[in-house]
């Protein structure tokens, strides 16, 4: 890494000669510490998967070479593509959800008013709490001999909510959308209150009325916003793993197995580091795609608007 | 090169503070030259084996053991990380069978052979059924700590009398019963799908029944096509019927056994049979003393399959828990943990106390232990039940090796939710027996 660096600065310095040196801003030596910690925790690991993903290994006997026998099992195994299908369908979905619910519910309660606080605070309420605990709590209320359906009488509410294949992961879906709408509100009443006000005075004036404000001056304000919001919901359900885990284990079947509970499974269930790191590994290239493509996608707007301003 | 000087101490000082936090991640890891540990599981016969080492330390401040309890699952998968990391615990928790055989074969855990040829009372004192799990290739590589946990079929009696009924004795009095219950509105059996363990059982009975235990011998000796006997496919396909006929309860592939909501279904009135191991007893106790105080526990075999060739009197379930000691302790740890098991494990006390909790030691001898505890019966038929059995086989997952475990189980899981056939099971399961 460090000899990365060297090549990156000779090069710089060869396109440029002498512009380092009078260049003003910190100096790039400060960059040190963080690329340590990004190398110790984040590249050296990635390297180790890397060349994990090409050995045989049960967790404890000797590890022998595997070449590229791992990857040719992971692509040729179905359970991989179902897997990735659906995270797939969970990114998706989620963003489906999420999105609109966060971003009306930020609306509501940036605005003033005497209980918007209130609501505020019970709307945040699921932030609070570890993801292991929203599991166990939605595991037992969806119980179906002893959960709400008990609790209130209703018999409507007796299904088998986690045991159905066909249900299982829009309940699933439904319970991440529980946890995360919180953070995505937050991100978009910050949003909505950085939009100057005189905007609506002028817009209120001209005999706009709310609806046609919100889809005129909120929405293409919050732009950015709604970039962000997506770009984290995007990238961020290439990790829901906790969550999962602990309401369904991946099941009924493989129902909800998805991409890194899979992984985990095949490392930390059937001993299979090789396989593991191997799906580590498309996952790591997923995100990385998926991000990068994004940014693509938002540093390709606010150009555009550079330009035409 | 062509970098400046000061541009080249400045390279030196990354790479010195690199180095610095690879080394310390090196060294830091838990236990390394620390006393002697152990780890241990939660629940079941955790107040045991706590009190236990609580006064084995303290007439022994030289050998003390320090120890730690971890959830079943969470236990299993950290527990395999760590001895890889050669950080493992020097009183090592296990099940015997074939994750112990791998720790054997990797040169993990220390031969216990010689302690026991030294001392006779070290291996001595346990059942000689029970203590064969402890063993790879003849050698003594763990002794056994807590219960023994043959499977049986637990009943609500009351719910019994309700529709008239008894206990089935053949599975075609099993079949009959689906019906009666399910018309009282009474689901026949309670089941923790979810946990996918718990499906397990039925497979293991019946393979038992129909073919007998060399049928899954075979399977562990990793025999070609051995998942294709008859007996298996036979099974598959009983199972299939009784999940067709509405036997398990509405959503037990959502059911978990960790919070005990399948046990609860039981002794709560709403499922009238459960088929468990003998652990689920103290778990009832503890959550429902007044259900086994007013005698509404019934608890029997698994019933036999009419042309078996299997014995009606085996038993399938885990012989006991076991203690095995790390092959990287040091000599003093290692001394340590073995003067704790020969002298601080199965004492009269820690019996005791496993009794009381509705636990039966695997030791020989304690008939009249049994007699004076306050559920002789019960203790006394799971004693009997598991002394007596001619075949008293291990649970299928952890006879195997991890990576056919949970293949067997996804695959379990599948069948019983009707995703695959009984020759699907088969087929997929054959493609995980390994060729040496």
């Amino acid at each position: 890494m460090l000899r990365q660096r060297e090549a990156e600065g000779a090069a710089e310095t060869g396109r440029e000669p002498g512009a380092r040196r009078h260049r003003a801003g910190p100096h790039p030596v400060m960059a040190v510490p963080a690329l340590a910690f990004f190398g110790v925790f984040a590249f050296i690991p990635l390297i180790g998967v890397v060349l994990l993903s090409l050995v045989n290994w049960d967790g404890i006997t000797d590890m022998n070479w595997a070449g590229l026998a791992n990857w040719a099992a992971v692509l040729g195994d179905p359970g991989t593509y179902h897997a990735i299908w659906l995270s797939v369908q969970v990114m998706v979905l989620s963003w489906l959800v999420q999105t609109p619910v966060s971003l009306l519910l930020g609306v509501l309660i940036a605005a003033k008013g005497r209980y918007r606080a209130v609501l505020g605070v019970l709307y945040f309420l699921p932030m609070l709490l570890s993801s292991a605990a929203i599991a166990i709590a939605f595991k037992a209320l969806l119980d179906p001999n002893f959960g709400m359906s008990l609790a209130f009488g209703v018999e409507a509410f007796a299904q088998d909510w986690l045991g159905d294949r066909d249900l299982a992961l829009y309940v699933v879906v439904f319970v991440i959308a529980w946890q995360f709408i919180p953070f995505h509100t937050l991100l978009y009443q910050a949003g909505v209150r950085q939009i100057p006000g005189s905007l609506y005075e002028a817009a209120e004036l001209d005999g706009a009325g709310r609806v046609r404000q919100f889809f005129h001056i909120t929405l293409p304000q919050l732009r950015y916003t709604i970039i962000t919001s997506s770009t984290l919901m995007l990238v961020g359900s290439l990790t829901y793993f906790d969550l999962v885990f602990v309401l369904t284990g991946g099941g009924p079947g493989n129902a909800t197995r998805l991409l890194p509970l899979d992984m985990y499974l095949s490392g930390f269930s059937s001993n299979e580091m090789g396989r593991a790191s191997t799906l580590a590994v498309v996952l790591v290239a997923t995100g990385l795609a998926l991000a990068l493509g994004l940014s693509r996608l938002t540093s390709f707007r606010r150009g555009s608007q550079q330009e035409g301003a | 090169m062509a970098l400046g000087k000061r541009s080249r101490a400045l390279l030196a000082a990354g790479a010195a503070v690199v180095l610095a936090l690879v080394t310390a991640c090196g060294t830091s890891g838990p236990g390394a030259g620390a006393g002697t540990s152990a780890w241990a599981l939660t629940g079941g016969d955790e107040q045991t084996i706590r009190g236990s080492f609580e006064s084995w330390n303290n007439d022994n401040a030289d050998s003390a053991v320090t120890v730690e309890f971890f959830a079943n699952d969470a236990y299993k998968q950290k527990i395999r990380t760590s001895i890889g990391a050669g950080d493992a615990p020097t009183l090592i928790f296990g099940w015997g069978g074939g994750t112990l055989r791998s720790w054997v074969q990797a040169g993990k855990v220390a031969d216990l052979s010689a302690y026991a040829n030294e001392d006779p009372q070290f291996t001595g004192r346990f059942l000689e059924s029970v203590l064969k799990t402890g063993m790879v290739g003849g050698k003594t590589y763990a002794v056994p700590n807590n219960g023994m946990q043959p499977v049986l079929l637990y009943y609500n009696k009351e719910l019994f009398d309700r529709v008239g009924a008894q206990p089935p004795k053949t599975w075609d009095d099993l079949m009959r019963l689906v019906p009666v219950f399910t018309e009282a509105g009474i689901a026949p059996f309670s089941m923790g799908g979810q946990s996918k363990w718990p499906q397990l059982m039925w497979a293991e009975y019946l393979v038992d029944r129909i073919g007998g235990p060399e049928v899954f011998e075979a399977i562990a000796a990793n025999e070609p096509d051995s998942w294709s006997h008859p007996a298996i496919l036979r099974s598959a396909e009983m199972i299939q019927e009784l999940v067709d006929s509405g036997g398990f309860v509405k959503g037990f592939n959502s059911i978990a056994t960790d919070n005990g909501a399948d046990a609860a279904l039981l002794y709560t009135g709403k499922a009238a049979m459960y088929l468990m191991g003998s652990w689920a007893y103290p778990t009832i106790k503890q959550a429902a003393p007044e259900f086994i105080e007013s005698g509404n526990l019934g608890y029997t075999t698994f019933p036999t399959v009419e042309g078996g060739a299997g014995n009606p009197a085996d038993i399938v379930g885990n012989p006991a828990n076991f203690w095995a000691v790390s092959a990287e302790a040091t000599d003093e740890q290692r001394q340590a943990a073995v003067s704790y098991l020969k002298d601080g494990l199965m004492s009269d006390s820690y019996v005791d106390t496993l009794l009381a909790n509705g636990s039966v030691p695997p030791v020989t001898g304690i008939e009249s232990k049994l007699a004076g505890s306050d559920a002789p019966e019960y203790l006394s038929y799971v004693y009997d039940l598991a002394a007596e059995a001619p075949s008293f086989q291990l649970s299928w997952d952890q006879a195997l090796t991890p990576k056919q475990a949970d293949a067997l189980l996804n695959n379990l899981d599948q069948l019983f939710g009707k995703q695959i056939t009984p020759q699907q099971f088969a087929a997929n399961m054959n493609k995980t027996i390994e060729q040496p």
